[in-house]
C-alpha cells in the first residue's frame, strides 16, 4: 500500500483531519467573537480572515492536480471537493459579512460599490461564479452533466482565483506583501497547467 | 506642569479609569498591579501628564476605550498591521528628544522635549479621529495649540506652509526597513491650518504621556483631516514657502491629496468615504463633513473646489 494508495479507511481519516483543519479559522473567529478576542475592529477582522481563507483554500484546491501529478498520489483528488466547498463556505461568510455587518442590506450602496469600486467589481462576480461550482460539487450533478461538461464548468475556478487575487490586490492600502504572495502561488499553479498542456500538445503532434 | 491659576483637576478624576478600561483590562491591571507592587517601580503604568480639560473641546460622544486607542494603530514605522505598533514600538526611545524648528522663521531653534512640555498650559481635548480607512475613534488628547509654538519662532512673510517630519531611524523603528513608504514620514499644513485653534500639538492621551505607538513623545492632531495628516514622533518642524509633498502623496498621488480633509462627498480612489465604523460600534455611521468640525474650519476653504483639492 504505502502513501501512494490509501485504503478507504485511511482516506476517511485523512478527510476527517482535513475537515477539522479547514474548520480551524472558523472556530477561531467564533471563539474570538465570544471572548471579545477579535481586536478593536472585529468586523474588519472577520472580513479579512474569511477572505484570506477563501483565497488560501482556492489555492489549495488548485494545488491538488499538480501535486497528484508530481507525486502519483491519486487519492489527493478525492479530498478536493471538500476543500472547494470549504472555500465556498468561507466566501459565503465573507460576502455575508459585507452584506449584513458592513452595508446592512443597503442595496443602493452595494450596487454603487459593485459599479464604482474596482475591487468589488471584480470580487462580486468571482463570488457569483463560485455558486455553480458549489452547486455541482456532488456525484449526482457530475452524472447529470457528464464528466466532460462538468470539467469544463469547473474550469471557472481559474477565473475565480484570478479574480480573487486581483480583488485582494486592489483593496489593500499600500502593503502588497500578501497579495503578491497569492499572485506568485497562483502563477506557479496555473503555470504548471500551461506547461503540462503544452507538453501534451507536443507529444500529440509528434505522434 | 504649573498653571497655578487653574483649579487643579487630575485627569483621573475627570475620566474614572474603570470607564475607559473595560472590565477585563481592569482586572488584568489589578492583577498586574499586585505583582508590580513587588517590583521596583511600576512596569506597566505610563507617566502621568496633568492637564485641565478645555470645556470648549469636549464631546458628548462616548470615548473609545484606552485599549483600542493604544492597541489599534496605523504607524507604519512599526509595521503595517494594526497591532504592530503596540507590539513593536517599545524600541522607540523618547528621551532624550529634540524637535528642530527651521526654515522660514526668524528664530529657528532646537527644542528639548522638556522645554516643549512647559511651553504652554496643557489642555485635555476630546476629538474625533477619522482614519482614511473609514474607521473612527474619540480620543481625549493632551496638548496645546500648535500656534503657541509657531508664535515663539516667528515665521517670516515667506512662510506659507508647515512641514512635520517624523524620526527616521530603522534601529528604533523596525518598520522603516520596509519600503512601504518613503522615509522619513512627513506631513504638512497650510499656515492658516497650522494656526487654527483646533490644531493641537499633542503630548498625551487619557491622562498619560503618549504611548510610543500613538506617536510619542510629540505629535500633531488635526481633527478635521484624515488621521494620516497627524504626523507622529516629530523631530523637525519646517516652515516653507512651497507646499510640501507628503509621504502619502508620494505613495499614491491619485489617492492622497495635500488637504485630505474628512469629506463624505469625496471618495478615496478605491473606496467610499460616506460612512465610517466607530471603533466599538457594530454598524457604520455617516461621516460628517470636516469630521464634524465644519462650523470651525469650513471657512478656511471657502471658494476652493474640494473635489479638486482633496
Amino acid at each position: 500500500m504505502g502513501i501512494k494508495q490509501l485504503d478507504e479507511k485511511t482516506l476517511g481519516w485523512v478527510k476527517a483531519i482535513i475537515f477539522l483543519l479547514a474548520l480551524i479559522p472558523f472556530i477561531r473567529l467564533v471563539i474570538g467573537g465570544i471572548t471579545d478576542g477579535l481586536g478593536a475592529n472585529p468586523i474588519e477582522k472577520i472580513t479579512r480572515s474569511t477572505g484570506y481563507w477563501t483565497l488560501t483554500l482556492i489555492m489549495v484546491t488548485l494545488a491538488i492536480t499538480p501535486l497528484r501529478k508530481l507525486t502519483g498520489w491519486h487519492w489527493l483528488t478525492r479530498t478536493r471537493r471538500m476543500l472547494g466547498l470549504f472555500a465556498f463556505f468561507y466566501v459565503c461568510l465573507h460576502f455575508l459579512t459585507y452584506l449584513v455587518l458592513d452595508q446592512f442590506f443597503d442595496w443602493g450602496s452595494i450596487i454603487k460599490d459593485i459599479i464604482k469600486r474596482p475591487y468589488i467589481t471584480v470580487g462580486f462576480p468571482s463570488f457569483l461564479l463560485l455558486i455553480p461550482l458549489a452547486v455541482t460539487s456532488n456525484n449526482a450533478m457530475i452524472k447529470k452533466l457528464g464528466g466532460k461538461r462538468w470539467r469544463w464548468l469547473h474550469r471557472l475556478v481559474y477565473a475565480v482565483a484570478v479574480g480573487g487575487v486581483v480583488h485582494y490586490w486592489w483593496l489593500v492600502k499600500k502593503d502588497l506583501t500578501n497579495p503578491v504572495i497569492f499572485a506568485a502561488v497562483l502563477a506557479i499553479l496555473l503555470g504548471f497547467r500551461l506547461v503540462y498542456w503544452w507538453r501534451g500538445k507536443q507529444v500529440a503532434s509528434s505522434r | 506642569m504649573r498653571h497655578k491659576n487653574n483649579t487643579r483637576i487630575l485627569p483621573s478624576e475627570i475620566t474614572p479609569r474603570e470607564h475607559y478600561y473595560d472590565r477585563r483590562r481592569f482586572m488584568q491591571l489589578a492583577a498586574g498591579a499586585s505583582i508590580a507592587s513587588l517590583l521596583p517601580g511600576p512596569l506597566w503604568a505610563a507617566d502621568k501628564l496633568e492637564a485641565s480639560p478645555n470645556k470648549a473641546y469636549q464631546l458628548a460622544e462616548e470615548k473609545t476605550p484606552y485599549k483600542d486607542v493604544t492597541g489599534y494603530n496605523n504607524f507604519y514605522e512599526f509595521g503595517t498591521g494594526k497591532g504592530d505598533p503596540a507590539q513593536y514600538a517599545h524600541t522607540l526611545k523618547t528621551r532624550p528628544w529634540t524637535v528642530t524648528v527651521e526654515g522660514e522663521v526668524h528664530k529657528p531653534k532646537t527644542f528639548a522635549i522638556e522645554e516643549l512640555l512647559k511651553l504652554a498650559a496643557m489642555e485635555e481635548r476630546v476629538y474625533r479621529l477619522r482614519c482614511v480607512e473609514a474607521w473612527s475613534m474619540v480620543i481625549p488628547w493632551i496638548g496645546y495649540p500648535l500656534s503657541e509654538l509657531v508664535k515663539q519662532v516667528e515665521p517670516t512673510g515667506n512662510a506659507k506652509f508647515v512641514e512635520f517630519i517624523t524620526l527616521d531611524d530603522p534601529m528604533q523603528m523596525p518598520g522603516q526597513r520596509s519600503t512601504v513608504l518613503e522615509w522619513p514620514y512627513n506631513e504638512g499644513l497650510r499656515m492658516d491650518e497650522a494656526m487654527h485653534p483646533l490644531t493641537l500639538l499633542t503630548f498625551g492621551l487619557y491622562g498619560e504621556m503618549l504611548p510610543n505607538q500613538n506617536g510619542a513623545p510629540i505629535r500633531i492632531v488635526v481633527p478635521w483631516k484624515y488621521g494620516f495628516k497627524s504626523a507622529k514622533s516629530i523631530v523637525k518642524i519646517r516652515f516653507t514657502e512651497h507646499q510640501p509633498v507628503s509621504a502619502w502623496m508620494k505613495a499614491g498621488p491619485s489617492e492622497y491629496g495635500f488637504y485630505s480633509n474628512v469629506n463624505p462627498e469625496v471618495d478615496h480612489a478605491r473606496w467610499s468615504q460616506a460612512k465610517e465604523r466607530r471603533i466599538g460600534d457594530f454598524f457604520k455611521r455617516p461621516t460628517l463633513p470636516f469630521n464634524g468640525y465644519a462650523d470651525q474650519v469650513a471657512g478656511l476653504y471657502s471658494g476652493m473646489d474640494l473635489q479638486k483639492y482633496f
